[in-house]
């Protein structure tokens, strides 16, 4: 597949009180951003279970997209303090899998912040894009690479 | 996936929403895929509607939950915080679960947002697969419900806040209005008269004051701020700061005979916006309330100087006990109240940031503000407008609007109220002093009910309208004969010149800004602010006084620029809301909670440091842990985080998740390889 014609699939992970909204907002201001996020709302970004998102790369996604409140502004006051610790594992786990960390992006949209939100969509779908297709499980990892990315 | 989804019967319903979401998603499409290739999933039923919402369509979702015995609904239409509880309650209606429902965005996060018609119909059908996945995991689920406390947190004592403390408690209900200043009253008590109708600010906001002073259901707290905020709805526990007055509230009488021998004296930069003065124990202006002076602490000569001080108010204080306590400590009181109305009002711009314009530079420019106090006849200069001399009236005025609004540089919002406040000083200007006055405005925004006509009558005084901004206040003639003494430099955009206006006087109006500190007061009652920092209404349009935090309202100038009676508006609004809560006595929450199976619990206490509700708590004889169901405020932390899958959380399970991730994928889902 060319570059140019590869059209990640990517799941984007919201909670509800910030960057959910701030998804509502871009619609509601009209602000257009690439297609290819597909959003599922959680309460908190503190819900999102590193599970959740090797689900995802593993059923087809190329990308996951986690949004939270800014830091310091969760409604359960210090949530995504927890996720951006699991988001940081989570990224060294997909090295050692031999999976580009970038693919997994996490980021902060407070309710306000639509545009932003939209952005971020973007810039997420511009990378994923350079990345090219994840095709796991059957992506071929060269063991040097591999072997790389482990070490500390 | 283990399938126990079979037996499920689901309506699926697609919503054009007119053409909002028609025009961009082909929305018979969508259903189409719904009722062929979702059968295999339960789809009995798939319908397009051109307003789901609306009643007909809700009775179509109604008739067929009753007719064809659905067991689950998917509404694929805007976003479920515009109309989930709408489908939730017509499911409700038919005798389905409410929570059996789901809602698929495909007007927000679709329709709205791209172009492309193909691309965004098969967008559409990944999310309401992915619906459909998730609502045939959901459970049915109850509301809970807690009571509601009676008493009211209201927090700002300005025209907003009085509205909305009177209000309820003539209904009979308790109130507990915290102030930060040493009176209520706000920013009205500064001003002299009050567009467009001229009447005295004070004569139509001390009854107010005043009732709310001494109102059986009304308990003031001023020189307070509120420190911390813990609970929900109906539960909310405030812990509110009580900074030391030094003078003993309930025994003083506030006679003012401390005041009067006070020999301190000391700029006003509060309430005479630094043009008057006061002593060092004072009340803000003669009408406040509570009628109990303060002691300021950085002035008086008990605190500084080190030689003991005068000690003159204690000394002239007739009450028994002594009132003045000059050690007196900071106090912390415990308010138990069901909802909390934020009216903290606004901020000045600070017009030194437009060092063109000269203010705090050039003497005798002024701020609205400044000259408002001077208007007042209660003021420092006893209602005179005089330069900054004290007593030379200006013969030529120039004043100056949206100082610092509508500016990418500074603040790009209208402050919807100065070209009012413009005009109306305009016109005091005038008749106090007879000057001529130069108006210098943008553009004339009067859209309430009877402000043009106001403006219209200012024009007719002969005051001069120059439509232009002003690019700079100066001091400097450009020749020896230029007289000035200041000099307005302005393009006349309806003449289509520069026009150099010298004037003895300039008054900047200022902006309203959000209070500098309104980021960590809405963090401290779980509000957020806008990227300006007015406080977030729940929606711009349909309810501008509730936040997203339930029972936490908002009135006045916090939420957004605003004039009086849009504020008493608002004040009000809010408490006919929270009067509604009380009324109904109990509410019901989201049923979002998480609990521990203890079987699969294998105390490891994982979770144990997570909740910062301190919901969680380890059971030490049966070695597990638990959660308390009513702490529990459902971000499902804890969930994600147990190793043991002992947790679960309703309305957002493990099963529902990963059943809309693959729901979600459908289009790309790899098919396993054969081994
Ligand atoms: S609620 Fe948004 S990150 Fe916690």
């Amino acid at each position: 597949m060319s570059e140019s014609a590869f059209e990640p699939v990517i799941i984007g992970f919201t909670c509800n009180w910030c960057s959910y909204r701030a998804a509502d907002l871009a619609g509601t201001s009209r602000i257009k951003y690439p297609p290819n996020v597909r959003l599922i709302r959680v309460m908190c970004s503190g819900r999102i279970d590193p599970t959740f998102v090797l689900k995802a790369l593993a059923d087809g996604a190329d990308g996951v997209m986690i949004a939270g409140c800014h830091p310091g502004e969760c409604h359960y006051l210090e949530q995504n303090y927890k996720a951006l610790r699991r988001h940081r594992l989570l990224q060294r786990t997909l090295a050692q899998f031999g999976i580009e960390p970038e693919r997994v992006r996490l980021t902060w949209a407070s309710a306000a912040e639509g545009a932003r939100f939209a952005e971020e969509v973007g810039a997420m779908v511009d990378e994923v894009k350079k990345l090219g297709p994840l095709n796991w499980p059957t992506r071929p990892v060269p063991q040097s690479e591999a072997a790389a990315e482990v070490a500390p | 996936m283990a399938d126990n989804t079979q037996q499920e019967r689901v309506g699926v319903y697609v919503c054009h929403c007119g053409s909002n979401i028609a025009g961009v998603v082909d929305v018979q499409s969508v259903a189409r895929f719904a009722a062929e290739d979702l059968k295999g999933r339960g789809v009995v039923v798939a319908r397009d509607y051109t307003f789901m919402c609306s009643v007909t369509g809700q009775e179509l979702i109604e008739q067929d939950i009753r007719e064809q015995g659905l067991t689950r609904v998917v509404v694929a239409a805007c976003s479920p915080h515009l109309h989930e509880g709408t489908f939730r309650g017509a499911c409700g209606r038919a005798g389905l679960n409410p929570y059996l429902a789901e809602m698929a965005s495909i007007r927000e996060h679709v329709a709205w947002v791209h172009t492309d018609k193909a691309v965004a119909t098969a967008k559409a059908k990944a999310i309401v697969n992915g619906a459909v996945e998730r609502v045939l995991r959901n459970e049915p689920l109850e509301a809970i419900r807690v009571p509601i406390e009676a008493g009211t947190l209201v927090v700002g004592g300005g025209i907003a806040g009085l509205q909305t403390a009177l209000e309820i408690a003539e209904a009979g209900y308790p109130v507990h209005l915290v102030e930060r200043e040493p009176s209520i009253g706000g920013h009205m008590a500064q001003f002299d008269k009050t567009f467009p109708t001229l009447d005295c600010a004070a004569c139509i906001l001390t009854p107010k004051m005043a009732a709310a002073g001494s109102h059986p259901h009304i308990q003031l707290h001023t020189w307070s701020e509120v420190e911390k905020v813990e609970g929900y709805v109906g539960n909310y526990t405030v812990t509110v700061k009580k900074k030391p007055r030094y003078v003993l509230e309930d025994v003083c009488t506030g006679c003012g005979i401390c005041i009067e021998k006070c020999p301190v004296l000391v700029v006003d930069e509060a309430h005479d916006a630094g043009i008057g003065y006061r002593k060092a124990i004072y009340t803000p202006f003669a009408q406040a309330v509570p009628n109990i002076p303060v002691l300021d602490p950085d002035t008086c000569t008990y605190y500084v100087g080190g030689k003991g001080g005068c000690r003159a108010c204690e000394k002239f204080c007739p009450t028994e006990p002594n009132s003045i306590v000059f050690d007196q400590q900071e106090e912390r009181i415990t308010l138990r109240v069901g909802n909390i109305v934020l009216a903290t009002g606004w901020d000045l711009f600070d017009a030194r940031r437009i060092h063109q314009y000269g203010y705090g530079r050039l003497a005798n420019v002024f701020t609205n503000l400044e000259l408002e106090r001077m208007c007042n006849a209660a003021g420092p200069t006893g209602g005179k407008v005089v330069l900054r001399d004290g007593q030379t009236a200006p013969a030529r005025v120039g004043i100056v609007h949206c100082v610092g609004s509508r500016d990418r540089n500074y603040n790009n919002w209208c402050s919807s109220i100065c070209c009012m406040q413009s005009v109306k000083l305009a016109h005091l200007v005038k008749e106090r002093t007879g000057a001529e006055v130069f108006n210098f405005y943008i553009d004339m925004r009067t859209p309430a009910k009877d402000y043009d006509e106001f403006y219209q009558r200012v024009l007719d005084e002969g005051v001069h309208f120059i439509r232009g901004k002003v690019a700079e206040v100066s001091d400097v003639p450009r020749g020896p004969d230029e007289q000035g003494p200041l000099f307005v430099q302005v393009e006349d955009t309806l003449a289509g010149l520069q026009r150099r206006i010298p004037v003895d006087m300039v008054v900047l109006s200022a902006g309203l800004e959000p209070r500098r500190d309104s980021k960590a007061v809405g963090k401290t009652f779980g509000i957020a602010c806008s990227t300006n920092g007015w406080f977030i209404e729940k929606h711009a349009k349909l309810d501008p006084i509730a936040t997203m935090t339930e029972g936490v309202f908002v009135a006045g100038c916090a939420q957004g620029p605003k004039d009086i009676p849009a504020s008493v508006a608002q004040g009000a609004a809010a408490a006919a809301r929270v009067l509604s809560y009380i009324r109904q006595g109990e509410l019901a929450l989201e049923p979002v909670r998480a609990s521990v199976n203890e079987a699969q619990c294998s105390g490891c206490r994982l979770c144990n440091g997570l909740c910062p509700f301190n919901a969680i708590s380890f059971i030490e004889e049966r070695r597990v842990t638990e959660i308390n169901a009513a702490l529990c405020q459902g971000c499902g932390t804890c969930v994600a985080a147990c190793p043991a899958g002992a947790i679960s959380g309703s309305g957002f399970s493990n099963e529902q998740l990963l059943a809309q991730i693959e729901g979600l994928l459908l289009d790309v889902a790899r098919v396993p390889e054969p081994a």
